[in-house]
């Protein structure tokens, strides 16, 4: 690793944290994804209602916006239920924490109408043929719906996981150690502004181009079933 | 909670919403500008031609909005050849930092869709105008853009509404836009849920606004489809 004034490994460190928090919130995401596609396909009327409510908002205002919210806001909440029970204390949530909430919140938003596309694009008689065969609905999904749903969907999750990782910049904004934080430190240190943003947006692309790589695997894996004509 | 406070500084949030509503118009309107030659270039069949933009884009695709807005605002000025130059009066103004930065990304993003839309168009189009003796201007002037442009306009409008929610981003070197204005209203009153839920409302209000103008351009601009793409609008 070049040395970049001694902030090198301080920017791999970096680097490490935004990939965990990438990782996390790609988890919560795909859980409130599924959650909020199943949701949104459901018969009763207050799940669709909350299931639009919840993509409507969250698409639309900033992530960044978000990520504020639940950072200084959860605090808040958090506070007033411990008042509740007493404790008066100052409570201050990670900003780790609240950056996996937010960005799994707006991933999960999106990967909703992913989902909701893919679990639509399933023929019926998929669902009919599994319940012929004596499947139960947690089976029939796990089995039968899952693996079809997941192939339909990879691409554009593999797109949502993209505008994930450049995201997780943002948590910085509420001082997580990521790769754009510590290049704030290096640059208030050694005042090489062009030479530290740089580098943090190529630490980006190397991350964005080793995803595109993987998401293009797992396409190629998911799809190992089908005959291409 | 106490929405008082939302009452009594909506003022100044409308005043944030107008700087973030300059923002996004000048930023989009520029890059909507710069986008149409990278995309030309994009599709050139000239293989070193291709080579710049697809460079361009890949870098303004791959890295955060954030890192660019920063590059802009701090790496420039970090130069005495910038500072000395007859830039430096736009460059140490952080709302044309933000806007250049801004411009550069959309355009990025805005050239692939251009590109997409002009692809889409089908073969026989392209043919039917060689046939026709037209030039490769009057092919694209007449023909091919106006084409684009129709087939362009849901994702013109969805990255508009990505350009306005990347727009917050402007409050980080210390724009008092939406966001920005927000954060100087709870510094002062810690009130974060109240004005911070008002911001998010007015952002809504904006995007949905942006949603209602690009239907009611799309069905004027795709008239010409028929009653057929009619119905179908209002089926969904």
């Amino acid at each position: 690793m070049i040395d970049l004034y001694g902030f090198g490994d301080q920017l791999l460190q970096g680097a490490l944290v935004t990939l965990q928090l990438a990782l996390a919130s790609l988890a919560v995401g795909l859980v409130l994804g599924l959650l909020g596609a199943s949701a949104k396909l459901s018969s009763v009327k207050p799940f669709r209602w909350l299931a639009n409510a919840y993509t409507t908002v969250i698409r639309g205002i900033p992530e960044l916006l978000t990520v504020l919210i639940i950072y200084f806001g959860a605090t808040h909440v958090l506070m007033a239920i411990a008042g509740l029970f007493g404790y008066q204390e100052y409570i201050e949530i990670s900003s780790f924490a609240a950056g996996v909430t937010a960005l799994g919140l707006t991933f999960g938003a999106y990967a909703t109408e992913v989902f909701r596309g893919a679990l639509q694009s399933i023929p019926k008689g998929q669902h009919e043929a599994a319940i012929a065969l004596g499947m139960g609905p947690v089976r029939k999904f796990y089995r039968i719906i899952l693996p079809q749903v997941w192939l339909v969907s990879l691409p554009g999750l593999g797109n949502l996981f993209l505008v994930l990782l450049k995201d997780t910049a943002l948590v910085s904004v509420v001082g997580l150690d990521d790769i754009m934080r510590k290049a704030n430190i290096a640059v208030s240190n050694t005042k090489e502004a062009f030479l530290f943003y740089l580098v943090a947006a190529l630490m980006y692309l190397v991350l964005t181009i080793v995803s595109m790589v993987l998401v293009s695997y797992m396409e190629k894996r998911a799809s190992r079933g089908l005959v291409r004509g | 909670m106490d929405f008082s406070v939302v009452i009594e500084y909506f003022p100044r949030l409308l005043s944030g919403a107008w700087v973030t509503l300059q923002l996004v118009l000048l930023s989009v309107v520029l890059g909507g500008i710069f986008a149409l030659p990278i995309a030309l270039a994009r599709i050139s069949p000239v293989a070193w031609v291709r080579a710049i933009p697809f460079g361009y884009i890949f870098f303004f695709r791959g890295t955060p909005l954030l890192v660019q807005i920063f590059l802009v605002y701090y790496g420039a000025s970090q130069f005495e050849a910038v500072k000395n130059s007859i830039f430096w009066p736009i460059l140490k103004e952080p709302f044309w930092c933000a806007i250049i930065a801004f411009t550069l990304n959309t355009s990025a993003y805005t050239a692939e869709i251009f590109r997409g839309a002009i692809q889409a168009i089908p073969k026989g189009e392209v043919e039917a105008c060689k046939v026709l003796g037209m030039t490769k201007v009057q092919m694209y002037r007449r023909i091919l853009l106006p084409r684009a442009f129709g087939i362009v306009l849901p994702s013109y409008g969805n990255e508009i509404i990505l350009m306005l929610k990347g727009s917050a981003l402007a409050s980080t070197i210390t724009i008092l836009d939406l966001t920005g204005m927000a954060r100087t209203i709870i510094a002062r009153t810690y009130t974060p849920i109240e004005i911070f839920l008002a911001a998010g409302a007015i952002y809504l209000l904006i995007s949905m606004l942006v949603i209602f103008l690009f239907r009611q351009i799309e069905l004027r601009q795709n008239r010409y489809l028929g009653t057929q793409s009619i119905q179908l609008e209002d089926k969904s």
